[in-house]
């Protein structure tokens, strides 16, 4: 088991938006957690990746726990995070926000930039250019690629479909498969369940901060409840 | 990846060497007097002092009203090291410099490591806070050290440091700043102004970077007041007032922030604007001092709001950099690739 969360309690101030989840995520797989706004789905991420303190519960990467580790270290631990809303250094030019993105290892950057390249052929034409004048497509591969450029074993994807045309989930979603069938594990939180459950191998289904249904992404498709609050289809 | 770092050194050591010709043959035929030598000496202590500012505040993001301080700081550690024990001494002048520029780093680190772990504009007022308190200290300073002069100001600090050293010290201080903003120190600053926490998530030490950034800055403001107090004979509190942080502000900011050859620019040209206004305006200058920077700054961000060059930067000093392959091969990649994907719709959302 690549990663584990156990009980997971996240507060923001006494406002508590995560009660006790758990779930986890087997190497290889693409596990997405769906449900409406404030579900709880970002906080999950942001506590995983150490931008937000978990209050209580267990957090295990490769049976190690990181619940306590700083945002940095898990980095350098191999968990990649592309967060909500791109998070994209607008006064960076494309290239520097792709060496950002190596900013933790020392070595290999050359073969990390063909890799990226491979995925997003697109960000090579950008290169110079300043990321805040890059599309909104075009921003979320930038800001997967800056992910990617670490090499992360695991990857955390906050709301890829954010802001985007159809065509462009479409090509965001293909690509997420592609780079999972290339190895990398994924972890996905995503609003749209319909394509979300399209990619992943398992899903959880987050309401009000707590884990109300899990299964493998094909039974929960088939699920009346799913198909009726996130897929928009009569029973 | 060398490559970014030499690019266009050869242009920016030449303009150097140029410039340095230049003054000599200028000073040598009394075209630049010693007035005049006086304020160019100046214009680039300032500027040293603003980089200094430009890397806290222009890279890194984070506000601070201190940067006056600092330069004071300088100033006093180095001319009192010079008047006491140096006599002259340029060896002693030298370790002066040194010694201001690692107690203002010290003092910033102080400052900073507390206050750096926040997210928020606390160091601004943390630092006015620390710039009131170093101008009392200096009105009172004569009761603990005699030689410092207390409110009426230090005199007798040897007025040894001339042009070329001034210059050579100026120029150094371009080049490192020029060399830690190419290098991944410099990204990771640019990184942390334009989101703290995706800084975060890409694995920076956000307080760290941001520790690293005050102290340095502060530090090349000490290093800046030790040259300044042996460059005019009186070092005195009031020059050190928290309201003279507002000019190197305003210099960075009218640069534009996160430009090192804005901050340069406007720097130099500042300090000669200002000499230029007291020959135009005479005594009345003072009175409408505090008027004419306002509005030469409101001016400034109407007409140029990413500063004087637009948030651009001299390619030989900062040349802008593509990695990986060779360019050429690059474009011909590219040109497969679209073709391939038979022409993407090029904007998305």
């Amino acid at each position: 088991m690549i990663l584990a969360v156990k009980d997971l309690n996240v507060a923001y101030g006494n406002i508590l938006a995560l009660h006790g989840v758990s779930f986890d995520v087997e190497e290889g797989e693409i596990v997405t957690l769906i449900g409406a706004n404030g579900a709880g789905k970002s906080t999950s991420l942001r506590a995983i990746s150490g931008l937000v303190r978990a209050r209580g519960g267990k957090i295990m990467y490769h049976s190690q726990e990181i619940t306590r580790t700083t945002a940095h270290n898990i980095v350098r631990m191999g968990i990649g995070h592309v967060p909500e809303g791109r998070k994209i250094f607008a006064n960076l030019t494309v290239a520097e926000n792709l060496e950002m993105g190596a900013y933790t290892r020392r070595d290999g950057l050359e073969a990390a930039f063909e890799r990226v390249f491979k995925s997003f052929p697109r960000l090579k034409e950008r290169l110079k250019q300043n990321a805040g004048t890059l599309s909104g497509g075009e921003q979320q591969m930038l800001a997967m690629g800056r992910a990617l450029m670490a090499t992360p074993k695991l990857l955390l994807l906050d709301e890829p479909s954010m802001g985007l045309s159809p065509i462009l989930v479409q090509e965001i979603f293909s690509i997420i498969q592609e780079i999972n069938r290339q190895g990398m594990t994924v972890l996905l939180v995503e609003q749209n369940a319909y394509m979300a459950l399209q990619v992943a191998t398992r899903a959880y289904v987050l309401e009000t901060g707590r884990i109300v249904l899990s299964g493998t992404a094909a039974e929960l498709r088939e699920n009346p409840q799913v198909r009726a609050a996130y897929l928009g289809r009569a029973v | 990846m060398r490559r970014r770092f030499t690019g266009g050194l050869p242009f920016v050591l030449i303009s150097a060497v140029v410039f340095f010709a230049l003054r000599e043959v200028l000073g040598a035929t009394e075209i630049v007097n010693a007035y005049w030598q006086l304020i160019l000496d100046q214009a680039m202590i300032i500027t040293i002092a603003s980089i200094g500012l430009s890397i806290i505040y222009g890279f890194c993001g984070q506000f601070s009203l201190g940067q006056a301080a600092f330069y004071g700081l300088g100033a006093y550690v180095a001319g009192l090291i010079s008047k006491l024990y140096g006599h002259g001494n340029y060896g002693v002048f030298l370790l002066g410099l040194a010694a201001a520029t690692l107690v203002a780093g010290a003092v910033a680190f102080l400052i900073g490591m507390p206050i750096l772990r926040l997210r928020s504009d606390y160091l601004g007022i943390a630092t006015m806070g620390f710039g009131i308190i170093v101008k009392v200290l200096m009105d009172y300073s004569n009761k603990w050290v005699p030689a410092t002069g207390g409110a009426t100001g230090m005199t007798g600090v040897p007025q040894i440091a001339k042009f070329p050293v001034i210059f050579i010290i100026f120029f150094l201080v371009a080049l490192l700043v020029r060399n830690l903003r190419l290098s991944s120190f410099g990204r990771a600053w640019m990184a942390v102004r334009d989101d703290e926490m995706a800084a975060d998530a890409m694995g920076v030490d956000t307080t760290r970077v941001k520790t690293l950034a005050f102290v340095l800055g502060c530090a090349l403001a000490g290093l800046a007041g030790g040259l300044y107090a042996h460059r005019y004979p009186i070092v005195h509190p009031s020059s050190f007032d928290f309201l003279k942080s507002f000019d190197f502000l305003i210099i960075v900011v009218a640069g534009g922030l996160g430009s090192l050859s804005g901050t340069i620019v406007t720097g130099i040209g500042w300090v000669f604007l200002l000499e230029v206004l007291r020959a135009v305006l005479g005594q009345s200058f003072i009175d409408f001092r505090g008027v004419l920077y306002a509005l030469a700054l409101v001016l400034v961000i109407i007409m140029r709001p990413k500063g004087l060059l637009s948030g651009l930067e001299w390619q030989p000093l900062i040349p802008r950099h593509v990695p990986g392959t060779t360019p050429a091969a690059g474009q011909a990649e590219v040109a497969t690739d679209s073709s391939v994907r038979g022409g993407m719709p090029n904007a998305g959302a």
